[in-house]
């Protein structure tokens, strides 16, 4: 039996995994056995070597509605199809999300769920802004460096999502309930240090991210790009990133094969709460204030999961791209813009959104198959 | 097949099936007729999952047809008209062990009376067909209080409530020990008696003689031998599975040496176990202590839960003993550091290839090198280069003789045969100056067991010590000590070579010592 030979091995100049082809590795021919499984896997994706073509596939399945997005999009309203607003409006708006939803899908990947990332959002940047800026500006009135008050954001970041990672690995309490309770703890700590205020007078150098440019390109669209780019390639390259979908596709096994399973899950949960304060950091600067609504009151979780699953992050963990979790991203806020332009009733704009998001998650269910992407 | 197709209770006609540009059945022609227990046998890879899916509905062919007691078997997605013609017993427990026995028998199609459950009917029903076995189930009790045994007794008095005449046995006996499946042969043979039509999957010839009228075998999806099993020795069956035009192989196709690099050790065990004690579901350990040697091949036997699972893990560092410790060339490893028994040196190759023994969903190549990570990354910031670890595989993917259409493939499309060898590479890479094996052959076949076997053997010729903790004797065929456990004792040493099997089994079962 010929397992599915010739269905890839053509030998793709480019061949994206890198990874050379070992056409048959069929040695002194002791075991023919290479019959699949039959049950998993049916019809697409279930042959091995073609397995990596066809990732790529699902990833660029995207593409097609967002090139019916923005016909949509440029029918609805003349302004929509300007560099100005695709790059500056949708850019900067979709960059703190997009930060925040790498640090979920990081999370994701190793078969986890953080529901208070967008608390982390909210509270990191207020308690930050508190320390900087004066009374009169809803602050503490300590008027600390501003580049302290960032370290403070970062260590916020961090400490909340160590606690998370230590109750849900070590502790062994479920992800949900916990992440769930520390949203609630973390939004009602948001609103008790100012009062229910929102800190304005945000100096430079805290705001920058969310409102300088380079050029015409916002800073934070960078900063999204930056990250996304260097998370997808740690995920693809570096050990580290390997063992996350490890983890993700099957503890057990990672366990067994010495990859030391908590610390890295423990570590994603920092990294990922991190994150999120930078996304919480740049929205801070684009509003130019800390809102007692921002994250939590908000509601952006949802628009978090929908941005990675749309872009064929699994929520079994193990499966998954930066690059489908980009085009999440972009999809999003590409919709989340046109309902803008369009001048859709106010009132009826929540409705409007979730129900696209809801369409757009069958959608990327059915040109995505199974879980769409995840190339080894 | 020689019975008739009008008398036949199954079937299959001229049946292909191929995913994708692999054909796993290629014109097979299967009858199954009332009161016979046809054996179907093959190794790893032959078409026997398939067949089975495709006769209980699970999959529809490509081309031939299935007909039950002549007529045409349900259109595909018809649930309901497959089961009441066919019921399955799955190798891997279909069991929900939250729900009662009683439920559990009825799944799916709790009787009612006037819209509602009628829980008498189902707890009277259910009593009734266990009652025949003779099993002292409680049909009242829960499911996730049963033994492996038991729940298997569930599903089949699941199979027999339902009111089947044909019953498809899928490797049953994999998770029971020897007195289990004596009662559970004779079952089977009650059926029989009574007319049920039975077709029973085995990777154990023995048990095809034990109890099979006829047996069938497979190869490559084709049907190459059909014979009734008296008729035959168990050389043709072995003959039909294994030689061939399309494929050569003898049974114990040596193979490439394996260049496991050297272990020079110092000291004069690689491992001493000192007075292990812990209590565990998947048996306890009452004090055992013992060491390995350099290049030597220890075997620990016994039944499953006497205790050799639960030895191997502490030692690879999967699992905590309450007492004692795993000296690893003169270092006490923490207990339960996976990790750090690795650094230290030990290669681990689990029990249950499925739950632990790979990543399914990543590549042949990434799960080959997954334990050496670290130094193929080293000083290069944990940079992993895709081709550093196609590289690192290539050489374990030759010498296991591995099939595989490319090193890229994930690990989930291969055959069960193959996927151990992937298990083994993982285990082996690292170059273990200790390696531990439970149970390595389980659910394997003939020639990729012989050849697991062999691997083993060549790393303890290049100097590790092997520790192969297991319940099947023919796993013990190169140790060169075997000691025997039970209750969490070691309670029997002998060398190795030419085992006296019957002394051995008497012993593991507690008989002698």
């Amino acid at each position: 039996m010929n397992a599915s030979s010739g269905t890839s091995e053509t030998g793709k100049p480019d061949d994206e995994s890198g990874v050379p082809s070992v056409t048959q590795t069929r040695e002194p021919a002791a075991t023919a056995d290479a019959e699949p499984p039959p049950s998993r896997r049916g019809g697409l994706g279930g042959i091995g070597g073609s397995s990596v073509a066809l990732g790529f596939l699902r990833e660029a399945a995207l593409l097609p509605v967002l090139v019916v997005i923005l016909v949509v999009g440029a029918v609805i309203s003349p302004v929509f199809l300007t560099t100005d607003n695709l790059v500056s409006g949708v850019g900067q708006q979709v960059s703190a999300l997009g930060v925040t939803v790498v640090g979920e899908s990081l999370i994701l990947l190793i078969g986890g769920m953080d529901l208070s990332l967008e608390a982390t959002y909210g509270l990191a940047p207020m308690v930050a802004a508190w320390l900087i800026v004066p009374k009169a500006a809803f602050g503490s009135g300590l008027m600390w460096n501003p580049y302290l008050g960032i370290l403070v954001l970062f260590a916020i970041g961090a400490v909340v999502g160590l606690v998370n990672g230590m109750l849900i690995v070590k502790a062994r309490l479920n992800g949900f309930i916990v992440t769930l309770g520390m949203t609630v703890l973390l939004a009602g700590l948001q609103n008790g240090v100012v009062q229910g205020q929102s800190p304005y007078q945000l100096p430079q150098a805290f705001g920058f991210l969310g409102t300088d440019y380079l050029g015409k390109v916002p800073v934070s669209l960078v900063v999204a790009a930056v990250v996304f780019i260097v998370a997808g390639l740690f995920l693809r390259y570096h050990r580290t990133g390997r063992a996350i979908y490890a983890i993700g596709g099957n503890p057990e096994a990672a366990r067994a094969a010495g990859i030391r399973v908590d610390r890295i899950k423990i570590g994603v949960y920092v990294v990922g709460s991190m994150l999120a304060a930078l996304g919480g950091l740049i929205e801070a600067g684009r509003v130019s204030s800390v809102t007692g609504d921002q994250g939590y009151q908000e509601g952006i979780i949802f628009t978090v999961f929908a941005a990675a699953v749309i872009g064929g992050v699994s929520l079994q963990g193990g499966k998954g791209t930066m690059l489908g979790a980009a085009s999440g991203v972009v999809l999003l806020g590409l919709v989340q813009n046109i309902i803008n332009l369009s001048n859709a009733p106010n009132y009826w704009q929540l409705a409007i959104n979730g129900g696209v998001i809801l369409f757009a998650l069958a959608l990327a269910r059915i040109v995505g198959g199974e879980s769409s992407a995840e190339k080894a | 097949m020689t019975a008739s197709t009008t008398t036949a209770a199954v079937a299959a006609r001229g049946i292909h099936k191929s995913y994708g540009s692999t054909r796993a059945l290629r014109g097979v022609d299967l009858a199954l007729a009332p009161g016979r227990c046809l054996g179907l046998v093959g190794r790893n890879g032959a078409g026997k999952s398939t067949m089975v899916s495709i006769l209980s509905g699970l999959q529809r062919q490509d081309s031939g047809e299935v007909t039950f007691d002549g007529e045409p078997a349900p259109p595909a997605g018809a649930v309901h008209a497959w089961r009441s013609r066919i019921a399955t017993v799955h190798q891997h427990s279909m069991i929900v062990p939250e729900l009662t026995v009683a439920e559990n028998v009825f799944l799916g199609r709790l009787p009612k009376r006037g819209g509602r459950v009628d829980w008498h009917a189902v707890r009277a029903q259910a009593a009734a067909v266990l009652g025949e076995w003779g099993s002292g189930v409680d049909a009242g009790g829960l499911c996730r209080d049963l033994s492996v045994e038991q729940r298997q007794i569930v599903e089949l008095a699941r199979a027999v409530a339902s009111g089947t005449r044909v019953l498809l046995l899928d490797e049953p006996t994999a998770a029971l020990e020897h007195d289990a499946v004596q009662r559970l042969f004779r079952r089977v043979r009650q059926l029989v008696d009574s007319g049920v039509a039975v077709l029973y999957i085995s990777h154990h010839l023995e048990e095809v003689f034990d109890i099979c009228d006829d047996v069938a075998v497979l190869r490559d999806g084709e049907l190459v031998l059909s014979a009734p099993t008296i008729a035959l020795s168990t050389d043709d069956l072995v003959n039909a599975m294994v030689h061939g035009t399309t494929t050569p192989a003898p049974v114990s196709a040596p193979i490439a040496k394996i260049s496991i690099p050297e272990v020079r050790e110092s000291s004069s065990t690689v491992v001493d176990l000192r007075d292990l004690t812990a209590a565990s579901p998947l048996g306890d350990l009452n004090g055992v202590s013992m060491s390995v040697r350099p290049g030597e091949s220890v075997g620990v036997v016994g039944l499953i839960s006497s205790g050799v699972v639960t030895l191997g893990r502490i030692t690879a560092g999967i699992q905590k003993a309450d007492e004692g410790e795993v000296v690893v060339a003169g270092h006490a490893l923490p207990p339960g550091d996976r990790a750090s028994a690795l650094k230290a040196g030990v290669g681990y190759i689990p029990e249950d290839r499925r739950a632990a023994g790979f990543v399914g969903g990543l590549s042949i190549a990434e799960n080959m090198t997954m334990s050496v990570t670290d130094q193929l990354s080293a000083g290069k910031f944990g940079i992993l280069g895709h081709r550093t670890v196609a590289e690192a595989a290539k050489p374990w993917a030759e010498s296991l003789a591995l099939v595989s259409s490319s090193l890229k493939q994930h690990v989930d499309d291969l055959s069960g045969g193959n996927q151990q060898k992937v298990t083994v590479a993982r285990a082996l890479a690292r170059g273990p100056r200790l390696l531990v094996a439970i149970t390595p052959t389980r659910g394997v076949d003939v020639a990729s067991k012989e050849l697991l076997l062999q691997a083993l053997r060549q790393a303890a010729v290049a100097g590790a010590g092997v520790l192969l903790t297991t319940d099947e004797l023919d796993d013990l065929a190169y140790c060169d000590r075997v000691l025997v456990m039970v209750r969490g004792r070691i309670v029997a040493e002998v060398p190795g070579g030419d085992l006296d099997r019957a002394a051995l089994i008497a012993a593991i079962e507690g008989v002698a010592a």
